[in-house]
C-alpha cells in the first residue's frame, strides 16, 4: 500500500448568507469532490490548482485538522482525522501563509520548545538543527524574535521547525509565497537535498511553475475540488498543451502576422504575441519572422503555470475521468 | 516557560493581581453591607453566605485557572492558530488551555480561600464534613472547567458564541454566590438537573453546614459534587470530541 492513500474524496462546507433582516440562507461549497490519488514514500509531487480549488482543504484533510464529509484516507496507515495526533510525528507541515512558531520568543527557545513537544532524542535534534540551520544560513538569526524576521526568514525557521523531528512526509502549503527569487532557489535546493539524502516524501502546493519544474516528478492538477490531471512533469506541459510565447516588437503596426507554426494570440500596437507549441524550436519561427517584417525586439516567454492550467482547464478538464 | 511569560510583564502582573483582589473584595464586601440592613439572606447568615460565596469563587477561579483560556478559541481559530496545535502531538484541549499560565487568577482564589476561611471558622467541623468539603471544591472547580469546555465548543460551530458562553458560566457564578433558598423552586430545578451548579457548593454546604434543604430535595445530593464533576467531565470529552469533529478552520 502507498504511504498515501486518497479515495473518493470530499468535503463540503456549508456557508451561511444573510439574505434580508432576519433570514438566513445556506449552501454547499463543495471544496473537494471524488478526488482519488496515492503516493508512494519518497516521491516528490506538485500539488497545483488555481484559486479555491481546494489545495489547502486537501492538505487540511490530509494532515487531520478537517474531517472529510466522504470517501477514505490512509497516511501511513492511519485514518488522519481520527488518530490526529499519532499521526503528527510522522508529519510535517509548512503553511506559507502563517507561522507555527512562537511570536514572541527567539528562534531557539521555539525549537527547544518543539524538541520538548515531540520529545526528541536531545542528541538527534542537536544533529538536525545544525544540519538544518546551516544548510539555511539561519545560525545568525536564532536570537532573533520570531516578529522581527523578515517573511524569508521566518519561511526558512518555518521550515526547519517542521523537520525537527524527522517527519517522513512533509506538507508544504505555498512555501515559496512572498520569496525573492534567491531565497526560493535556496529554498528549493534545499527540498530537494532533504528528499534525497532522508528520503522525505514532499507534497507542495503552488502558484509558481519553476518550483514544480525544480522539485517535482510528478504533478497532480486540481479544479473545482477534483483532480483533473495526475501526471509526469513533462506530461503536464504536453497535456495541458501549454505553448511558448513569442513577443515580437514591430517597427511599425501591422496585421497579425501570418506564419506556420505559430498563432497570434494578441495585438497591441506595434506588438504582438505567437504562440506556438512547447515542443518545438524557436528558432524557425523567429527566422520567418525576421525575414517578413521590419522587426524591433523579440522576447521568448516560456509557459507559466496559470497558462498551463487555464488551458488543461478550458480544454482537456471535462473530458478528464 | 509560560510562567515566564506571564512574569515579563511583572509591573502589569502586580497591577492585575491587586485590581482583582480588590474587584473581588468589593463585590463580597457588597454583601457585607447588604447584611447591616438584613439579618438573613433567605434564612442564611453572614457567615453562611460568606462561605457559599468563596466556595463557589474558589470553583470558578481553579476552573479559570486550568482552562480558562478557552476564552479564545474563537481567537486561535480565527488567526489560524488551532491548526498549528492540531498538527501537534499533544491533545488539543491541552495546547489550547495551556498556552499561559495565568498567574493573574490567583488573587480570586487567595480573596475566595480568605472568605471560605473565615467562614469555616464558625463551622463545627467533623471529618464527614471535611471529606465533603474536598469534595465540594474539586468537584465545583470540575463542574465548571466542563462548562468552560462545552461551551467553547459552541465556537467550532458559530464563529460568535463567546458573549453567550460567559453569561452563562459567570453568570452562574454569581447566582450561586446567593444562597439558592432566595430563588423559586424552578430556578434551583434548573440548577440541578439542567446546569448542575447547585453541586458546586449549594448542597455541599448545607450538610457542611448542618442546614436542612429548604425545598426537599434528597439529602444525598449533599455526597454528589464529585460524582456529578466527574460525570460533566466525561460528558465534556465527548462535546468536545464533537466540535472538533466540526472545525472548519478558515478559508485561506
Ligand atoms: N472554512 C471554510 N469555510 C467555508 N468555505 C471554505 C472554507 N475553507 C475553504 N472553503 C472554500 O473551499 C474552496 C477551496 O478552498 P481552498 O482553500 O482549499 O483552495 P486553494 O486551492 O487552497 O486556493 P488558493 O490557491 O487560493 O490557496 C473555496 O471555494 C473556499 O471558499
Ligand atoms: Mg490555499
Amino acid at each position: 500500500m502507498s504511504l498515501i492513500e486518497v479515495r473518493e474524496l470530499g468535503r463540503t462546507f456549508t456557508v451561511r448568507k444573510k439574505a434580508g433582516r432576519l433570514r438566513r440562507t445556506s449552501h454547499d461549497v463543495e471544496a473537494v469532490r471524488d478526488l482519488s490519488f496515492s503516493i508512494d514514500a519518497g516521491e516528490m509531487v506538485g500539488y497545483i490548482g488555481p484559486n479555491g480549488a481546494g489545495k489547502s482543504t486537501t492538505i487540511k484533510m490530509l494532515t487531520g485538522i478537517l474531517v472529510p464529509s466522504s470517501g477514505s484516507i490512509s497516511v501511513a496507515g492511519l485514518d488522519p482525522s481520527r488518530r490526529r495526533t499519532e499521526l503528527a510525528r510522522r508529519i510535517g507541515v509548512v503553511f506559507g501563509q502563517r507561522t507555527t512558531l512562537w511570536w514572541d520568543l527567539p528562534l531557539r527557545d521555539s525549537f527547544d520548545l518543539l524538541q520538548k513537544i515531540y520529545r526528541t532524542d536531545p542528541a538527534r535534534h542537536r544533529e538536525n538543527l545544525d544540519e538544518f540551520l546551516e544548510l539555511l544560513d539561519l545560525h545568525d538569526l536564532l536570537d532573533t524574535p520570531v516578529r522581527q524576521l523578515s517573511l524569508g526568514q521566518r519561511m526558512r525557521g518555518d521550515i526547519v521547525a517542521a523537520l525537527l523531528h524527522d517527519p517522513e512526509i512533509l506538507y508544504l502549503d505555498e512555501p515559496t509565497i512572498g520569496l525573492d527569487v534567491i531565497s526560493k532557489g535556496r529554498l528549493r535546493e534545499f527540498l530537494r537535498a532533504l528528499n534525497e539524502r532522508r528520503g522525505t516524501t514532499l507534497l507542495l502546493t503552488t502558484h509558481d511553475l519553476q518550483d514544480i519544474e525544480a522539485l517535482c516528478d510528478r504533478v497532480i492538477v486540481i479544479d473545482h475540488g477534483t483532480a483533473v490531471f495526475d501526471v509526469s512533469l513533462a506530461g503536464l506541459h504536453q497535456r495541458g498543451g501549454s505553448r511558448r510565447t513569442l513577443v515580437v516588437d514591430l517597427v511599425d503596426e501591422a496585421p497579425p502576422i501570418a506564419i506556420d507554426g505559430a498563432e497570434v494570440v494578441r495585438v497591441e500596437g506595434p506588438r504582438q504575441w505567437l504562440a506556438f507549441p512547447t515542443e518545438a524550436s524557436a528558432a524557425p519561427i523567429v527566422a520567418a519572422v525576421a525575414a517578413a517584417y521590419d522587426v524591433a525586439d523579440l522576447s521568448l516567454r516560456e509557459p507559466d503555470i496559470e497558462d498551463v492550467i487555464r488551458t488543461i482547464y478550458a480544454g482537456a478538464g471535462r473530458m478528464s475521468p | 516557560m509560560w510562567v515566564r511569560a506571564s512574569m515579563t510583564y511583572r509591573v502589569s502582573f502586580w497591577m492585575m493581581t491587586v485590581a482583582g483582589f480588590v474587584i473581588g473584595a468589593l463585590d463580597f464586601i457588597g454583601i457585607w453591607i447588604l447584611f447591616h440592613t438584613i439579618d438573613s439572606m433567605g434564612g442564611f447568615s453572614l457567615r453562611e453566605v460568606a462561605f457559599l460565596y468563596g466556595a463557589t469563587g474558589i470553583g470558578l477561579a481553579f476552573a479559570d485557572m486550568f482552562v480558562g483560556r478557552i476564552e479564545r478559541l474563537g481567537q486561535m481559530i480565527r488567526m489560524g492558530d488551532l491548526d498549528t496545535m492540531m498538527v501537534r502531538p499533544v491533545p488539543l484541549l491541552a495546547q489550547v488551555c495551556s498556552n499561559e499560565f495565568a498567574l493573574r487568577r490567583l488573587s480570586r482564589i487567595l480573596l475566595c480561600t480568605i472568605v471560605t476561611g473565615w467562614a469555616s471558622l464558625y463551622v463545627e467541623w467533623t471529618p464527614m464534613r471535611l471529606l465533603v468539603m474536598a469534595g465540594m471544591l474539586t468537584g465545583g472547580a470540575a463542574i465548571f472547567c466542563s462548562i468552560f469546555v462545552m461551551l467553547a465548543c459552541i465556537q467550532f460551530l458559530t464563529a460568535d458564541g463567546v458573549e453567550f458562553a460567559n453569561a452563562f458560566t459567570y453568570g452562574g457564578n454569581t447566582i450561586t454566590q446567593y444562597p439558592l433558598a432566595i430563588f423559586p423552586g424552578e430556578v434551583v430545578k434548573a440548577l440541578t438537573f439542567v446546569l448542575p451548579l447547585a453541586f458546586v457548593n449549594w448542597y455541599p454546604a448545607l450538610f457542611i453546614l448542618g442546614r436542612d434543604d429548604p425545598f426537599g430535595m434528597p439529602q444525598w445530593f449533599q455526597f454528589l459534587s464529585l460524582v456529578v464533576g466527574a460525570a460533566m467531565l466525561w460528558l465534556t470529552t465527548f462535546v468536545w470530541r464533537f466540535g472538533v469533529r466540526h472545525y472548519r478552520s478558515t478559508g485561506s
